[in-house]
C-alpha cells in the first residue's frame, strides 16, 4: 500500500492537487451555472483531500487519512443542503444561472 | 468582634421589635391596603400602640441611669472603620421613643377620622408607618450612620406626605421645597460625619465622644464638625435661613402637620444636637452661633405669626419659633430644658395642630379664619382642647409650656440679660398670636357662607378623643420639670442627667439664680402674657377686629404679611439664577456640544454606511470573486510580510 503510494513522488502529487485546486478556483469565479459551481468546490475540497492523503503516507502517519474520512462526510451533508437549496431555487426561477439571483442587495 | 455577639438582655426583644412593627404594618398597608379598605388604617393604628407598649416596657425595665447597646448585626468593616447596626437605649430615646410612639399612635387614631373619606386612606398610612419606622431609627441608632438613614427617611416620608394630594401642583412644589431644603441641610450632615471618620474613624457616640475629650476644649476641629452637623439640624429643624420649608409643609395632611411638622421630625435636629452634646459642649463657639441662631428664628417667626391668616400658617410659625426657643436652651448648654421643651412642645403643638385639623374638618376644608368666627358653639371639645393647648404654648401656669419655657428663660437670663429678653419678648407675641388665632376662630359669630354653616359639625370620637388625651398631657406633662422654688426634684433633668453627665463636667456650670430672682422672672414672664392676652381680647374680641383682605394690607404691616418677602428673595437670589444657569447650560452645553457630538457620531457612520453598502451588489460572483482574492492577499501577507 504504502510502496503504490510512494510509487511516484511526492512533488507530483502536489503539483497535482494544486491544478484541480486551481481549476476549481477557476471554474467558481467564472462559471455561472450553480450546479457547475458547487462541484468546482468539491474539486477543490478533494484537492486538500489528496494532498492530505499524501502527505499522511509520506510521514507515516495514519491522522491526516482519518482526517480526510471525515471531510468527506462534512461534504456529503454540504453537498446535500446545496443541492436541496438548488433544488428549490430551480423550482422558483426555472434556471440555475447565478446572475439571475441578484435580488439580495442594498 | 467578628461573631454576632448574642443578646442576652430582657431588652432585647422588646427593642428590636419598637422600629419593626410598624416597618410590618407599612408592608401590610402598602401591599395590601386595597384590599384590606379601612381596616389597614387600625392595623397600621395597632402597631403603633405596640411600639408604644414596647417603649413603656424599656421605660419601666432600664435601670436608672443606665444605657444599653442592643447589637443587631456587625454591619460592615471598612479598614480600621467599623459600624454595627445597633440601638441605644438610654433615657434620652427612651424620652423620644415615648413621646414619638405615643403621640404618633394617637395621630394614627385621629387619621381613621379625619381620612376617613380620603381615596388615599392605605396609601397615607402606610406612609405613616413608612415615617414612624424611619423617625424611631433616627433616635434609637447608636451611631451617626444610623441615624442619618433615619434622618433620609423621615425627610422623603415628609417630601411624600406633603405631596400626598399630588393632584395639586402646588402641593407638589411644597414638597420638592421641603425636599431640597432638607438636603441642603444634610449635605452639612454628611460633611459631619466625613469629618468624624476621618479624625476619630469611628461613628459610634461613645467612640466618637472618646476622640473628641482627647483633642480638647476649642479645638478647630469639633468646631467644624459640630458647625456642619448644626447645618444639618438647621434644615431639618427649619431655623433661619433654611425655615421656609415648613409653613409651606402645611399643604399635606393636617395629621401630617401635627405628627411629623410640629411633634417629631422638626425635633430631630435638637435630639442630633442633645446626643452629640459632649461635642458641642466641647465647642463653644458653635454653641453661641446655635444660640443666635436659634433667638433669632424664634423672634423672627413670632412677628410672620403675628400677621397670618391661614390657621395652619399661624401654628406652623409658632413651631419655627418654638424650635427656635429650643435652639436657643442648646446653645446654652442647657440641654435638658431644650429636651423638656420638646417634649412638652410636642403635646401641646399636637394638640393644637389636631385641633386645627378638626376645625378645617367642621368647616369643610376652609382654612382662612377671616371666614371662621363664632364656631365655639357649635364645636365644643374641640373649641376646649384647644383653649388649653394655646394656654399651655401661651406660658400660663400649671400648664405645660409653662414650665419649660419658664425654665429656658431663666436659663437666659443667667445667661445672658439681651437674649432674655428677646426670647421673653417672642413668647409675649406667641402668646398674642395665638390668642389671635383662638378669638378669630372661636368667639364672636360667624362670617362665613351660611352653606359652611349649615356644614358645621364637631368631629367624631376617633378625633375627638386623641384631643382629649393630648388636652390631659398639656395640662399635666409640666409637673415632671417643676422648678427648683417649687420642687427640689426636677424628675426629668433626673432621668436624663446619666446622659448630659460628661458635658456637665466639661462646661462650666453657671452659678444659681436665686429664689427671688426666679420668683421675678416667672412673674415678669406670666404677666408679659397675660398682657398681651388682653391685647389681643381687646382688638379681637372688644373691636371685633378682622384682619384685612390681602391687597388692602399696607406699609410694615404688608411686609409682615408677605413674610418679610423671604421667600420671594429666595427665589430671587438662588432660584433664578440657577434656573438661568441650567438654561444656560441647556443651550450652550446640551443643545450645542452634546448633542452636536452624538449627531456628528450618527452622521458619519451614516455616510460611511451609505458608501460601503454599495459593495453588496447582489451577485455571487462577485462576492466569490472577492473571497477568493482576500484569501490570496491573507496568503500573501502571511507569505512575504513578516510579523
Amino acid at each position: 500500500m504504502e510502496n503504490t503510494m510512494q510509487a511516484v513522488p511526492q512533488n507530483w502529487y502536489l503539483l497535482l492537487s494544486t491544478f484541480m485546486f486551481c481549476i476549481g478556483v477557476m471554474g467558481v469565479l467564472l462559471r455561472r451555472n450553480a450546479i457547475i459551481i458547487l462541484m468546482c468546490i468539491e474539486l477543490m475540497l478533494n484537492a486538500v483531500n489528496l494532498l492530505l492523503v499524501s502527505f499522511s503516507s509520506y510521514a507515516g502517519n495514519a491522522e491526516g487519512q482519518v482526517f480526510v474520512f471525515f471531510i468527506m462526510v462534512v461534504a456529503a451533508a454540504e453537498v446535500a443542503v446545496g443541492l436541496a437549496l438548488l433544488v428549490s431555487i430551480y423550482r422558483n426561477i426555472a434556471s440555475t444561472d447565478i446572475d439571475i439571483l441578484s435580488k439580495m442587495k442594498w | 468582634m467578628t461573631q454576632t455577639i448574642i443578646q442576652t438582655s430582657n431588652l432585647y426583644l422588646p427593642t428590636i421589635l419598637i422600629p419593626l412593627l410598624p416597618l410590618l404594618g407599612f408592608f401590610i398597608n402598602a401591599l395590601f391596603g386595597k384590599k384590606l379598605g379601612h381596616t389597614s388604617g387600625w392595623i397600621a393604628t395597632a402597631v403603633l400602640f405596640g411600639a408604644f407598649a414596647c417603649s413603656l416596657f424599656l421605660f419601666l425595665n432600664l435601670p436608672a441611669g443606665g444605657s444599653e447597646t442592643i447589637t443587631i448585626s456587625n454591619w460592615f468593616y471598612f479598614k480600621n472603620i467599623f459600624v454595627p447596626f445597633a440601638f441605644l437605649i438610654d433615657p434620652l430615646s427612651i424620652t423620644m421613643l415615648l413621646v414619638i410612639t405615643g403621640i404618633g399612635s394617637l395621630i394614627h387614631l385621629y387619621s381613621l377620622g379625619y381620612m376617613h373619606h380620603d381615596e388615599g386612606f392605605s396609601r397615607f398610612f402606610s406612609y405613616l408607618n413608612l415615617f414612624i419606622f424611619f423617625m424611631l431609627l433616627l433616635v434609637m441608632g447608636n451611631n451617626y450612620l444610623i441615624m442619618f438613614i433615619g434622618w433620609e427617611g423621615v425627610g422623603l416620608c415628609s417630601y411624600l406626605l406633603i405631596g400626598f394630594w399630588f393632584k395639586n401642583q402646588a402641593f407638589n412644589d411644597a414638597a420638592k421645597k421641603a425636599f431640597i431644603m432638607n438636603r441642603i441641610g444634610d449635605l452639612g450632615f454628611i460633611i459631619g460625619m466625613f469629618m468624624m471618620l476621618f479624625y476619630f474613624n469611628s461613628l459610634n457616640f461613645d467612640t466618637v465622644n472618646i476622640g473628641a475629650l482627647k483633642l480638647g476644649m476649642g479645638n478647630m476641629t469639633i468646631i467644624y464638625i459640630t458647625l456642619f452637623l448644626f447645618v444639618g439640624a438647621m434644615g431639618k429643624s427649619a431655623q433661619l435661613p433654611l425655615y421656609t420649608w415648613l409653613p409651606d409643609a402645611m399643604a399635606g395632611p393636617t395629621p401630617v402637620s401635627a405628627l411629623i411638622h410640629a411633634a417629631t421630625m422638626v425635633t430631630a435636629g435638637i435630639y442630633m444636637i442633645a446626643r452629640s452634646n459632649v461635642l458641642f459642649s466641647l465647642a463653644p463657639h458653635t454653641l453661641d452661633v446655635i444660640l443666635i441662631v436659634g433667638t433669632a428664628t424664634s423672634l423672627f417667626a413670632a412677628v410672620v405669626g403675628l400677621k397670618q391668616n391661614d390657621i395652619k400658617k399661624v401654628l406652623a410659625y409658632s413651631t419655627v419659633s418654638q424650635l427656635g426657643l429650643m435652639f436657643a436652651a442648646l446653645g446654652m448648654g442647657a440641654y435638658e430644658s431644650g429636651m423638656f421643651h420638646v417634649v412638652t412642645h410636642a403635646f401641646f403643638k399636637a394638640l393644637l395642630f389636631l385641633g386645627a385639623g378638626s376645625v378645617i374638618h367642621a368647616m369643610g376644608g376652609e382654612q382662612d379664619m377671616r371666614n371662621m368666627g363664632g364656631l365655639g358653639k357649635y364645636i365644643k371639645i374641640t373649641f376646649a382642647t384647644f383653649l388649653i393647648g394655646t394656654v399651655a404654648i401661651s406660658g400660663i401656669p400649671p400648664f405645660a409650656g409653662f414650665f419649660s419655657k419658664d425654665e429656658i428663660l431663666a436659663t437666659a437670663f443667667e445667661h445672658n440679660k439681651v437674649i432674655w429678653g428677646l426670647l421673653s419678648f417672642s413668647s409675649m407675641l406667641t402668646a398674642f398670636y395665638m390668642f389671635r388665632l383662638v378669638y378669630l376662630t372661636f368667639s364672636s359669630s360667624f362670617r362665613g357662607t351660611d352653606e359652611v354653616k349649615h356644614h358645621i359639625h364637631e368631629s367624631p370620637a376617633t378625633m375627638t378623643m386623641p384631643l382629649i388625651i393630648l388636652a390631659t398631657c398639656s395640662i399635666i406633662a409640666g409637673f415632671i420639670g417643676l422648678p427648683t422654688i417649687l420642687s427640689h426634684t426636677h424628675l426629668f433633668k433626673n432621668y436624663l442627667a446619666s446622659v448630659f453627665a460628661q458635658s456637665k463636667l466639661i462646661m462650666p456650670a453657671g452659678h444659681e439664680i436665686s429664689h427671688s430672682m426666679e420668683w421675678i422672672l416667672v412673674g415678669t414672664a406670666v404677666t408679659l402674657a397675660l398682657v398681651s392676652i388682653a391685647f389681643a381680647y381687646q382688638k379681637y374680641v372688644m373691636q371685633k377686629h378682622v384682619p384685612a383682605a390681602d391687597e388692602k394690607l399696607k406699609g410694615i404691616s404688608k411686609v409682615v404679611a408677605n413674610k418679610f418677602y423671604v421667600d420671594e428673595i429666595y427665589n430671587t437670589v438662588f432660584v433664578k439664577p440657577i434656573m438661568l444657569l441650567s438654561d444656560l447650560f441647556l443651550v450652550v452645553v446640551d443643545k450645542l456640544i452634546v448633542d452636536l457630538l452624538v449627531h456628528a457620531i450618527a452622521f458619519i457612520t451614516n455616510q460611511i454606511g451609505r458608501a460601503l453598502r454599495l459593495l453588496q451588489t447582489g451577485h455571487v460572483g462577485f462576492y466569490m470573486f472577492a473571497m477568493v482574492i482576500s484569501m490570496i492577499i491573507l496568503l500573501a501577507v502571511q507569505i512575504f510580510v513578516v510579523i
